[in-house]
C-alpha cells in the first residue's frame, strides 16, 4: 500500500514527521509492505499533518492526524478519515493550474513530474523561436505574482530585445511577506515547475544562467529546491543543451540573510552581486542593466512556476480565467486567525467576503472579523464593509488596496489597530534599506506620531497623514511607499482606535 | 542542532573564502559558508575577505552588518526564533513572545545564562496558517502556545 504523509513545513510544524514514524511502525505492527513518500502540502493547512492512503477510488484523507491515530489509515477508516480528498469541498472549488501538482506528487520524482504534464511546457517552447514564446506569455495575460502585477510578457521582451554578451533570469523567491507562503509550497512540493519556467524564460530571452533567491527562513525548501536543480542537470534537463537540444540554460539558489527589503528587485540584484542590499534607483530598469548590469527577468516564483501549464496548455486556456485585466488563476493564501487556512486556487474575481467566511470560514476564535490585511505587511487593512470586493489588481487597487502576493491575514474583534499601525511604521523602520530618506526617516517619526496619538494628542493625526503623503510620494521602493497603506487604511476604516477624545476624558 | 563551534584557523578560513570565488557575487556565500562552520563570521576573516575580493575592509563590513541572519559572535546552542510578523500576532504571537522572554529573563537576541539557548525575533517563517510559529535551528513549530514553549525551551535546555 501506498501511503502520503507531507513534508511540507507546515505539515512538519504540526508533527507530520512523528506521524510517519508512527505509520512505518504500525505498518511494521500489521506486517503490511507499505511505501511512505512525502508529498508537498495540498494545501488545506488546518488538516495537517493530512495522510492520504491510495485506493482504487482515489486517494482518501486522513487528519489532522495524530502519532497515536496511525491505526486509521491502515484500517481505512476511524474519526479522522475523511474520504476523498479530491471531493473535500476546499479541494473541489479551486482550479488548480499553478498548483496542480503540488501535494500529489513526490516533489522529487522526475518521472511521476512529467507523467502529470511536467516537461511538457518545455518541450513547446523549444519548438518556438524567442518572440513566438513572448508572445504565448503576453496572450495569457499573466502578470508579476510578487505583487506589481507588471505583465510579463512584456518584461520578457525588453529583455529579449537587448543586446549584451550576457542574460540572466532572477527568480524572486524571498516572500518575506506575512500571510505567503505559495512560493515555499511550491518549492517543498512541485519544485521542477520553477526550474521548468526559469527555462523557459531562459530560452524566450536568450538568457543562459538563472538564480533563484530565497530566504534563510525557509532551509527545507532551499533543500529541496537545491536537489531538484541536481536532479534536473543530471537528467540533461538542464545543462549545456536544455533537455539535450536547445541552447545552453542552468541555474543556482542563493541565499538570502535576513533582510526583507531584498525582495524589491533591485535590493535583491544588489545582495545577489554581493553588495548591501540597498535598492536601486529606476531607471535603469532591471530589463536592461539588472544582475552585474547586464539584461535581467526578474520574476517572482509564482510568475515563473506558472509559465509551464501556460505553454502546456496554450495561452488561450489560462487567459480564459479571470476577471478584467487580471487574467488566469491566483493561488491565494489565507491566513492568521482562520478556521480554515491555507493555499486556495481560484480565478481572479472571487470577492474577497467569500474567501474569508466561506472559504476560511471565519476565525479561528469564534470571534466577528474585524478587518483583513491582503498583500502581505505592505498592504491594507480591509475592513468586512469591503468584503465585496472582486479579487483582482485593478478592483483592489480601486478599494486603495492592494493584493500583493496574494496573502490574507484575518483579525478578529480584539485586535487594536493603532497598535497594528504602529506595528507596519516599526517594521518599516526596522527594514527599510536606508537609501531614501522618506522611508528612513518617515518610519521612524511614524511611530513617533502613532505613539503620540496613543497618548492622546489629536493633533497628530494630521501630522500623520501628511507624513504618510510624503512616504507614498517620496519613497524609492514599496517599502517606504506603501507602509502608508496598512497604516492610513487602519485610520481612515477604524478611527474608534484613535479616538484620542475619549482617552483624554478618561485622563 | 546542538554543536560546539571551533575556533578558526587562518588557513581554514581561505581556503572556506577560496572555495567560493568561482560565484559570481560569492560575498554572501561566504558569510554563510564562515557562519555555518564557526557559528559566526569572525573578524579575522574580514581582511582576508576583503583581500580576496580586492574590496576594502569598510565594505566588508558594510555587507555583513546590513543583514540581520550574520553574527560577529556566536549564538547560544540553539536559536529559538519567534515569529512576530502580523499572521503571528493575529493568533497571539506578541503575548508569547513576552512570556517567553519574561521567563527566560531575556531581552531580544539574548542568550540564556547556561550558554544553551538564544531567543530572537524573525519577521515570517511562511508558517502563517498554523500560527504562532517558532523555529528551533532549522525545525519548526506552528500553533504554539505557553505548554508547547514550555516544552521546546526545555528541549533545548534553557
Amino acid at each position: 500500500m501506498k501511503i502520503y504523509v507531507p513534508l511540507d513545513s507546515a505539515a512538519r510544524a504540526l508533527g507530520a514527521d512523528q506521524v510517519a514514524e508512527a505509520i512505518a511502525a504500525e505498518a511494521a505492527k500489521r506486517g503490511v509492505d507499505a511505501e511512505i513518500v512525502r508529498n508537498g502540502s495540498r494545501g488545506m493547512v488546518w488538516l495537517e499533518p493530512l495522510v492520504e492512503l491510495e485506493t482504487p477510488e482515489g486517494r482518501k484523507g486522513f487528519g489532522p492526524l495524530l502519532p497515536s491515530e496511525a491505526g486509521q489509515v491502515f484500517d481505512g477508516d476511524g474519526a479522522k478519515a475523511l474520504g476523498l480528498v479530491d471531493e473535500l469541498p476546499w479541494m473541489a472549488k479551486q482550479t488548480r493550474l499553478t498548483f496542480a501538482r503540488c501535494g500529489i506528487v513526490d516533489p522529487l520524482s522526475l518521472a511521476e513530474y512529467e507523467a502529470l504534464g511536467g516537461l511538457s511546457g518545455l518541450r513547446r517552447a523549444l519548438g518556438m523561436n524567442g518572440e513566438a514564446i513572448v508572445d504565448e506569455v503576453k496572450l495569457s495575460g499573466l502578470r508579476g505574482r510578487g505583487g506589481a502585477g507588471f505583465p510579463t510578457g512584456i518584461k520578457w521582451d525588453t529583455v529579449r530585445l537587448a543586446h549584451a554578451s550576457q542574460k540572466y533570469i532572477v527568480c524572486n523567491a524571498d516572500e518575506g511577506d506575512s500571510g505567503t507562503f505559495a512560493d515555499r509550497m511550491i518549492m517543498e512540493g512541485d519544485p521542477f515547475t520553477l526550474i521548468e519556467g526559469m527555462a523557459i524564460a531562459g530560452l524566450a530571452t536568450g538568457a543562459t544562467k538563472g538564480y533563484i533567491y530565497s530566504r534563510s527562513e525557509y532551509p527545507q525548501a532551499n533543500a529541496i529546491m537545491r536537489r531538484a536543480i541536481e536532479i534536473m542537470r543530471e537528467a540533461g534537463v538542464l545543462g549545456a543543451k536544455v533537455l539535450g537540444e536547445g541552447p545552453a540554460f542552468d541555474m543556482e539558489l542563493r541565499v538570502g540573510a535576513g533582510a526583507y527589503v531584498c525582495g524589491e528587485e533591485t535590493s535583491l540584484l544588489n545582495s545577489l552581486e554581493g553588495k548591501r542590499g540597498v535598492v536601486r534607483a529606476k531607471p535603469p530598469l532591471p530589463a536592461l542593466e539588472g544582475f552585474m548590469g547586464k539584461p535581467t527577468v526578474v520574476n517572482n516564483v509564482l510568475s515563473l512556476a506558472t509559465v509551464p501549464v501556460i505553454f502546456e496548455k496554450g495561452a488561450q486556456y489560462y487567459a480564459d480565467f479571470g476577471l478584467g485585466r487580471s487574467k488566469g488563476t491566483m493561488p491565494i493564501q489565507i491566513a492568521g486567525n482562520v478556521k480554515y487556512g491555507g493555499l486556495f486556487e481560484t480565478a481572479f474575481g472571487m470577492e474577497l467576503g467569500t474567501l474569508v467566511n466561506e472559504i476560511a470560514g471565519g476565525t479561528a476564535s469564534g470571534r466577528p472579523v474585524k478587518a483583513v490585511q491582503v498583500g502581505g505587511p505592505l498592504g491594507a487593512y480591509l475592513a468586512p464593509e469591503k468584503f465585496g470586493t472582486p479579487f483582482g489588481y485593478e478592483e483592489f487597487d480601486r478599494k486603495e488596496a492592494l493584493i500583493g502576493h496574494a496573502g490574507i491575514v484575518v483579525y478578529d474583534d480584539t485586535t487594536d489597530m493603532l497598535g497594528m499601525a504602529r506595528f507596519a511604521m516599526e517594521f518599516c523602520a526596522v527594514e527599510s534599506c536606508g537609501k531614501c530618506t522618506p522611508c528612513r526617516i518617515g518610519a521612524v517619526r511614524g511611530v513617533e506620531t502613532i505613539d503620540r496619538i496613543a497618548r492622546g494628542d489629536a493633533s497628530a493625526i494630521p501630522l500623520l497623514t501628511d507624513l504618510c503623503e510624503t512616504m507614498k510620494d517620496g519613497s524609492l521602493c514599496a517599502l517606504g511607499g506603501f507602509t502608508p497603506f496598512p497604516v492610513m487604511s487602519a485610520l481612515k476604516q477604524f478611527p474608534e482606535d484613535f479616538a484620542t477624545t475619549a482617552k483624554e476624558a478618561a485622563e | 542542532m546542538p554543536r560546539d563551534f571551533p575556533q578558526p584557523t587562518a588557513d581554514e578560513i581561505e581556503t572556506l573564502i577560496h572555495s567560493q570565488l568561482h560565484l559570481e557575487g560569492p560575498l554572501l556565500p561566504i558569510f554563510h559558508l564562515l557562519q555555518e562552520s564557526f557559528g559566526h563570521v569572525p573578524e579575522t576573516a574580514i581582511q582576508p575577505i576583503a583581500d580576496a575580493l580586492n574590496i576594502t575592509r569598510a565594505e566588508v563590513h558594510g555587507v555583513m552588518s546590513f543583514y540581520h541572519d550574520f553574527r560577529n559572535v556566536p549564538a547560544g546552542r540553539h536559536v529559538v526564533k519567534i515569529c512576530r510578523a502580523e499572521a503571528c500576532q493575529s493568533m497571539g504571537a506578541n503575548a508569547l513572545a513576552e512570556e517567553t522572554l519574561a521567563k527566560l529573563g531575556l531581552a531580544w537576541h539574548g542568550t540564556t545564562a547556561n550558554g544553551n539557548v538564544t531567543v530572537e525575533p524573525v519577521y515570517c517563517l511562511g508558517l502563517c496558517a498554523c500560527a504562532p510559529a517558532v523555529m528551533v535551528g532549522e525545525t519548526v513549530h506552528g500553533r504554539v502556545d505557553g505548554a508547547k514553549m514550555d516544552a521546546i525551551l526545555k528541549e533545548a535546555g534553557a
